[in-house]
Formats: structure tokens, sequence, C-alpha cells
């Protein structure tokens, strides 16, 4: 019997996915013994040709990391759902939006004008920035379209199964693999991670107090962590209380406060939310003026809640006004 | 929001109003009562405490329509569950700093202590609300929808006018 054919791709991202999947060590062995490898850009040399050649429903399964923000980017992955009996959103970018989803906060007027031109010490006087289309001599040249708005993956195509985590823990990929594999598959459309929240496996839960309050936020670059006592209860934003588990509290077995890569668990809507309630509620004081001043310390609280969720959020993004009424239809 | 396409003018905000059951909604029954009469512009949802609001709950009122959010609760010191309204007040603090980075006016949520038998001020700020709100217009939901602008290109960007000027800039 043939063994399940596997494809990787990636979409706006960084390349940590990828290299989660080379985390895998010698572990990978036992994957390419179970599934043949069929598509993935970064590691192998099959083209776009090769999938569309594929019939429909063919791979077993396509693992897509990144969020989407191109058409290029959409076009493939309509490609993959058309030959994948499964797509699995691989990694916060896909899953949420991920760090690519913070621009959200503008669109690519805006981005296109700081990058191309705003940007210190840039040498582009003729102000040429990236078109779907240039003429030159020989012809008509084209390029993907930049989209306004960073997508997750499902709201682009229909995702069926969830990897949470920036890059996914190698343990969720295992078993994720394993799973499909094995045929032991979880209800459809559930995030392969633990539905409980972070600091359920953190060392440090017995250091957390039963009633935390916080008088001063501080920030890793600015203050020391104490490298034995829970985080959050020391005044570093520490977004564990809210976050998945599965990560075996990475970060913070590095002394680094959670920043919410895994995601919400199944009973919250928007993560950033959530997040920003349960830590502004931590505020000690019940003073207006005072509160003001403690939750000043939180300076980016769109970077701080939403860094790995802004486009699976509520608002989905920010408004951004027109500069020079020049905004599409 | 087909009032929008005929202008501004016309404009009716749509605003959500969460009041706790045992001041603000209790305000806003005496305000009934006493035939005070009021913008018709505010849905009010009953809610046990502003200490229950959910900062989830404003978010999807935005997402579903709503131009803009008023919260009441009741004032300092006269929680029905001691501690409620200050969660509420560190929540709103947090939460407008957000919104204002979204580009959401600060003035689209509000919050407000109003007791029992201030039927009056529920009067008056729905009224202050609901003018401010007309000012500012409707919530630009629609520039915030994941619908928009995808594999259409925009005129300014097409093949056309790069020739024409030599290159895309402001």
């Amino acid at each position: 019997m043939s063994k399940p054919k596997v494809a990787f791709y990636w979409c706006a991202s960084c390349g940590g996915c990828e290299e989660a999947v080379v985390d895998l060590a010698e572990d990978i062995l036992e994957v390419v013994k179970a599934v043949d490898i069929t598509f993935w850009p970064v590691a192998l040399d099959f083209k776009r040709g090769d999938v569309e050649e594929m019939a429909d429903k063919e791979l077993a399964v396509s693992f897509i990391n990144g969020a989407v923000r191109s058409s290029e980017q959409a076009e493939m992955v309509h490609l993959l759902r058309a030959k994948s009996q499964l797509v699995v959103a691989f990694g916060s970018c896909a899953h949420l939006g991920g760090i690519p989803g913070l621009a959200n906060t503008f669109d690519r007027e805006a981005m296109f004008r700081e990058v191309y031109s705003n940007v210190p010490g840039l040498d582009n006087e003729e102000g040429t920035v990236p078109v779907p289309e240039s003429v030159v001599p020989e012809g008509t040249l084209s390029l993907p379209t930049l989209w306004d708005t960073v997508k997750t993956l499902d709201q682009v195509t229909e995702v069926d199964y969830y990897l949470p985590g920036c890059p996914p823990p190698v343990k969720l990929i295992k078993n994720a693999v394993n799973a499909i594999v094995s045929g032991q598959l979880p209800p459809h459309k559930s995030v392969l991670a633990p539905d409980i929240a972070l600091c359920d496996e953190c060392d440090r839960l017995a250091t957390k107090p039963d009633k935390l309050s916080i008088k001063e936020f501080k920030r890793p670059h600015t203050s020391v962590i104490d490298p034995e006592k829970c985080i959050l209860a020391q005044g570093f934003l520490c977004l564990g209380p809210v976050t998945r588990q599965g990560c075996d509290a990475a970060c913070v077995k590095g002394n680094m406060p959670c920043t919410g890569c895994m995601g919400p668990t199944s009973r919250v809507h928007d993560f950033g939310t959530k997040a920003l309630s349960a830590m502004a509620s931590l505020a000690d004081s019940n003073d207006e003026n005072e509160i003001e001043n403690i939750l000043g310390k939180i300076v980016d609280p769109v970077g701080s809640f939403y860094r790995y969720s802004l486009p699976a959020s509520l608002l989905h993004r920010g408004y951004v006004p027109s500069v020079q009424g020049g905004r599409k239809q | 929001m087909s009032s929008i396409e005929s202008g501004k003018q016309t404009f009716e905000p749509r605003i959500i109003a969460f009041f706790c059951n045992w001041c603000t909604y209790t305000a806003a029954d005496l305000a009934g009562t006493a035939r005070m009469s009021y913008a018709p512009n505010v849905r009010v949802v009953r809610i046990m405490c502003s200490g229950r609001l959910d900062p989830q709950f404003i978010l999807s009122a935005l997402r579903e329509g709503a131009d803009g959010v008023l919260i009441g609760g009741c004032h300092p010191g006269d929680c029905h569950y001691q501690e409620g309204n200050y969660k509420a007040l560190r929540r709103f603090t947090l939460l407008k700093r957000f919104l204002r980075s979204m580009g959401i006016e600060d003035e689209r949520i509000r919050l407000e202590w109003i007791a029992a038998s201030e039927g009056d001020k529920v009067q008056r700020v729905i009224n202050e609300m609901t003018e401010t709100v007309r000012a500012l217009g409707p919530l630009h939901l629609e520039a915030m929808s994941m619908e928009r602008i995808e594999d259409v290109i925009p005129s300014e960007l097409k093949a056309e006018t790069v020739a024409a000027s030599g290159g895309h800039h402001e």
C-alpha cells in the first residue's frame, strides 16, 4: 500500500515553522517512513505544476503555515485545499494571523509609504513601489497583489485542524502526524493541543499567589526577572493564565514571560481582549488616576495582547483613515 | 446601513448600553416610570454587574453594527458585589487605549456611574452620547471588514499609472 502523501507550504511566515519540522530531528525519519512528502518548497524541488497535476484529494494532508496576505498565497492555498483531504493550519500565523497580522493596524498604502518612502536612508528617489503589472519594453511583467488585510488561513479556505504555537512544539507535531497516519483523528476543526491554560503546566505554578494584584507593570528589557517566582506576580505581562498549554511553558523555562503564541482555549472568542481584560483587572488600585498610571506602563496594548492574533480578533483589523482621499472603492 | 448613503444628517446612531442590574438599570427603569423621554438610539442590555461585562461583549457589539457602547455601573464604593465596578473601570481604561490604537474614537465607548435614584442622569447621558456619536458618524465597519480589497487591483496601482508617471508615488 502506498504511503499517505503530505505537503508543506508557507505563506506569510518567517520560516520558523519549517524549522520546527527540522526540529523533529531523528524523529523525522519516522515521519518519512510513514508518509511521502510530495511538496515542500523550502526543502524539496517540487514545483507548483507538480501539485496542479495531482488528482483532487490526492494529498492526505497539507500543513500550511503563515498568514495569507497576497493573491499568490491565496491561489496556492486554494490549490492545496482542492488536492488535500485534510488541511492543517500550522503555527500561530495560519491559526490566528500571527506576527504578520499586526500589519492590520495599517493598510497597504500606509505600509508602502513607510517602507518605500519614509524609511531613513532609503535610496528610492523615483518612488518605485511593487505594482501588480509593470509595462517594460519587453512586455508586461506581473507580481502578486499584496492585500490590505492579513488573514488567517481559515478566513481564506476551509481548515480541518489547527496546530498552534510560534512555532508549534515538536511534541504536538508528532502527535498530529501520528493521529493522521493512524486515522485516529480528534473532533473536526479542533486545535491539536490541550484545552487548558498554560499556568497549569508551568513549573512556577506553586509560586503564583491566589489573588494576584499588580502595582507596577514591568518589561523584560528594563527589569530583571526572578528565575524562580511566578513571572506575572512579579509584574511582567505573562499571558499564561489566558493562553492554551502544550508548549511545556518553554518561554517561562527560558525566564521570559508567555506572550500567548498558543492562542486561547476553546471558550474564548477573542484572545487579545480576554488577555487585556485579565491583565487590566489585576491593577492594584481603585482610583481612576492611579489605575491610569499603572496601566499606562503597558505601552502597546495591541502588540502586547494581540501579538499573534489580530486578524482572528473580533475587529480583524484597525481603521486606517485615507490619507489623500485615495481610498479604494 | 442605508441611512448613510442619503447623507450624514439622517444617520441615526445605534448604541448598545450595558447597565448593571442594581444601579443603572434600576435608574433606567425609574426614568421610564417617571416618563422622562430620551433618545431612542440606545438598546439596553441588563447585566448583573458592570464587572461582569467581558470586553469581548463590547467588541462584539461594535462588530455587529453598534456605533457606540455605553456602560453603566454603580458609583465607586456602591457596587453590590463590592469590587465589580472597579474591575470594570480598570478594563475600560485599557480597552479604550486599545481601541484608540485600532482607530476607534474614544467617544464611542463611555463608562458612567449611575445610581438607582438617578433617572435624570440616564436621560442626560443617553442624550449626550447619542449626539456625540451622531457627530462622529457611523463606525467604519466596512473599512474594517475582511472582505474588502483582495484580488481587486486598485486603479492607482494599475499599469497605466506606472507607465505614465514612471513610478507609483504619493
